[in-house]
């Protein structure tokens, strides 16, 4: 069920380890993440969900195992080849990681001024459109990130990792802080933009809403490695205590219910 | 791509009525200088009837998107399938989210420049609210940390030893080294000026009086304090700074304790018993210089310029330097910590008040020092 051969892998993670000193996050982890899909990756805290989105985007040096992104393995490239592959990826920080020395446009439009060659103008201009389709209002872009909530810091970071029309985006917890409201608009962007740029999105997330409503696949990590990865109807029927518990509880039947009325009133 | 090709994205059609305008090829980031061109060059030409046809788009961006949705206009988007039946329905829902994007969008707003002289005007008219803003947030912070002294220094209970014990170590006994280095060369640097220009007048033995007193008046208090400004008040400043930006002192404020008390006093404290002993420690490794260059240089003796200064230098010039020491020590440890709490959110603040503390602190150093120095000389003392 994890090596699934059909799948047109663009993320390869074959038998993963990751340890701090003495203790494991990851032992032999397998995932593959397909061309197109949006994978939701789920687990307790402390499972390393995080971890393992910091070893796929090479900010994480793992301790063993082998992960591939375009085919190729970011820790063997030299550091020029790593650069061109990981301008071909967004990553959504949890916290944001704006630079707080820099306006929100300024933000955004640094990765076109420095990658994509684009003149200060122009690269300020695209800059305001992809903060006005992450739901930024336009005086938002002036401010400095300190000035901003927790929410707009979000939106605004989401357009920063869209900034280069990258072909996969990593996001850690993006609806987490964001009013429900604020939750469903990003979970639609989120979708419209995999329909139509045929984006790759690996997610990180609590929000049992936003598996329901975009993810095509769930991949639950617990005991150290992937222990299921299907679509959510295959996963919550898992006979597992951790999942049933996390499908089943009241959070998650309150989210089942919504996806299905919703898609009635459809 | 080559350039040959890129020409081929836009093409307008004017021999059929209407004209047609067919966009092909890659509309994509990579090409965005070379098709805002085009776009901007072919947008006067358009009639308002004009057909598009976007049958032979191959790749599609957001960056693209925006300058089709520019080029087509908001109401060409809006009836999209009817107009361009042969899009791909994700492509038109992208197109007319950044139709939707783009309605929010204003040009970006240039704020109109005032002229250079209202400028320099409304500059020093800053710097003059600023410096005043500063002067009473200084005495505030100062009345603050008072009070908090003198509402802990009854209770036992409430004094924080273990802070002040820490802070000792870090900002006295570890500076020791350099605070006693630096001084001796200072006073090895004196001692050689004061053969060299004294010599002249076949008056070298003078040189003794002069490294004894500058040492004991001016420099040891002086050197210790500027370097204490540089390495402690900034080390406050950055440690007070990061717990601001990330709101450890606003959950000790949440907690009913009182941030003046628990991070200012034992800074405060630990500095003013920490510098009067470094500058003790400055004046004995100040004059060592002295006595090592004499020995070298001048053929005065270790022990003949002990006893000379014993005889000539009277033990009032060490309490003029001494008592100098607390007060530095208050300043530059008050200055730092206010500092700290004026960082706001983010990294950048931290490093811009953090200069500022050194800078301030070393300023009033040297001020208060100079105007001691006048009055101790107008009184004679």
């Amino acid at each position: 069920m994890v090596n699934d051969t059909s799948l047109d892998a663009i993320i390869r993670i074959r038998k993963l380890r990751n340890c701090f000193g003495s203790q494991c996050v990851h032992v032999d982890l397998d995932l593959d993440v397909g061309r197109g899909e949006i994978l939701g990756v789920v687990g307790g805290s402390g499972t390393g969900k995080s971890v393992l989105l910091r070893s796929i985007v090479g900010l994480h040096r793992p301790t063993d195992g082998r992960i591939e992104v375009f085919g190729e393995n970011l820790m063997e490239l030299s550091g020029a080849r790593r650069s061109v592959v990981e301008r071909r990826f967004g990553v959504l920080f949890q916290r944001g990681a704006l630079f707080s020395s820099l306006t929100v446009r300024e933000n955004v439009a640094l990765p076109l001024i420095e990658f994509a060659g684009l003149q200060r103008c122009d690269a300020e201009r695209l800059a305001q459109v992809k903060l006005a389709m992450a739901g930024l209002p336009a005086s938002a872009g002036d401010k400095y990130p300190s000035s901003l909530s927790g929410g707009m810091v979000k939106r605004a970071a989401l357009a920063r990792s869209l900034a280069l029309d990258p072909e996969i985006l990593f996001l850690d917890e993006p609806t987490a802080g964001l009013d429900p409201i604020g939750a469903a608009a990003f979970d639609s962007l989120i979708a419209t933009l995999r329909n139509a740029l045929g984006l790759t999105v690996f997610l990180v997330t609590h929000d049992l809403d936003t598996l329901y409503t975009i993810c095509n696949r769930v991949a639950v990590l617990s005991q150290k490695k992937v222990l299921v990865v299907d679509s959510l109807d295959v996963v919550a029927a898992t006979q597992e205590p951790w999942i049933q518990e996390y499908f089943h509880g009241p959070r998650g039947r309150a989210a089942q219910q919504a996806q299905m009325t919703s898609q009635e009133r459809q | 791509m080559t350039e040959q090709t890129l020409t081929a994205l836009l093409n307008i059609d004017e021999t059929v009525n209407p004209a047609r305008i067919a966009a092909s090829g890659d509309w994509v980031l990579a090409h965005y200088t070379h098709l805002e061109s085009a776009v901007s060059a072919l947008q006067p030409r358009i009639p308002p009837d004009a057909v598009f046809d976007l049958g032979h788009l191959d790749a599609l961006d957001t960056a693209g998107a925006t300058l089709l949705v520019r080029l087509m206009g908001d109401k060409q988007v809006l009836v999209l399938d009817q107009i361009a039946p042969s899009l791909s329905k994700e492509r038109r829902v992208l197109l007319q989210t950044v139709r939707a994007a783009l309605q929010d969008y204003a040009t970006a707003p240039t704020p109109k420049q005032p002229g250079i002289v209202t400028e320099l005007l409304a500059n020093v008219g800053k710097s003059v609210e600023s410096f005043w803003i500063n002067l009473v947030a200084l005495i505030g912070f100062i009345g603050m940390t008072l009070e908090a002294l003198f509402s802990s220094l009854l209770r036992p209970s409430r004094w924080r030893i273990t802070s002040l014990v820490a802070n000792l170590q870090q900002i006295g006994l570890n500076a020791v080294p350099i605070i006693a280095m630096l001084t001796f060369m200072v006073g090895a640097v004196i001692a050689f000026l004061g053969a060299t220009v004294l010599s002249t007048f076949g008056a070298s033995v003078f040189t003794v009086q002069l490294v004894v007193f500058s040492f004991l008046r001016e420099f040891a208090v002086l050197l210790t304090a500027i370097l204490m400004a540089g390495r402690t008040a900034s080390a406050f400043t950055a440690q007070i700074g990061l717990m601001k930006a990330t709101e450890e002192i606003d959950a000790i404020q949440a907690m009913g304790l009182n941030p003046v008390e628990l991070l200012v006093l034992p800074r405060v404290l630990a500095l003013l018993l920490a510098l009067p002993m470094l500058t003790f420690i400055g004046m004995i490794s100040g004059i060592s210089g002295g006595i090592v260059v004499c020995a070298l240089t001048l053929d005065i003796s270790p022990i003949m310029f002990l006893t000379i200064m014993k005889n000539s230098v009277g033990f009032e010039h060490f309490l003029m330097g001494m008592i100098k020491a607390p007060v530095f020590a208050f300043l530059i440890s008050i200055i730092g910590c206010l500092e700290g709490f004026k960082v706001s959110g983010s990294s950048a603040s931290v490093g811009a008040h953090t200069t500022a503390s050194v800078v301030h602190s070393i300023f009033v150093v040297i001020l208060l020092d100079a105007v001691a120095a006048l009055f101790f000389m107008e009184m004679g003392w």
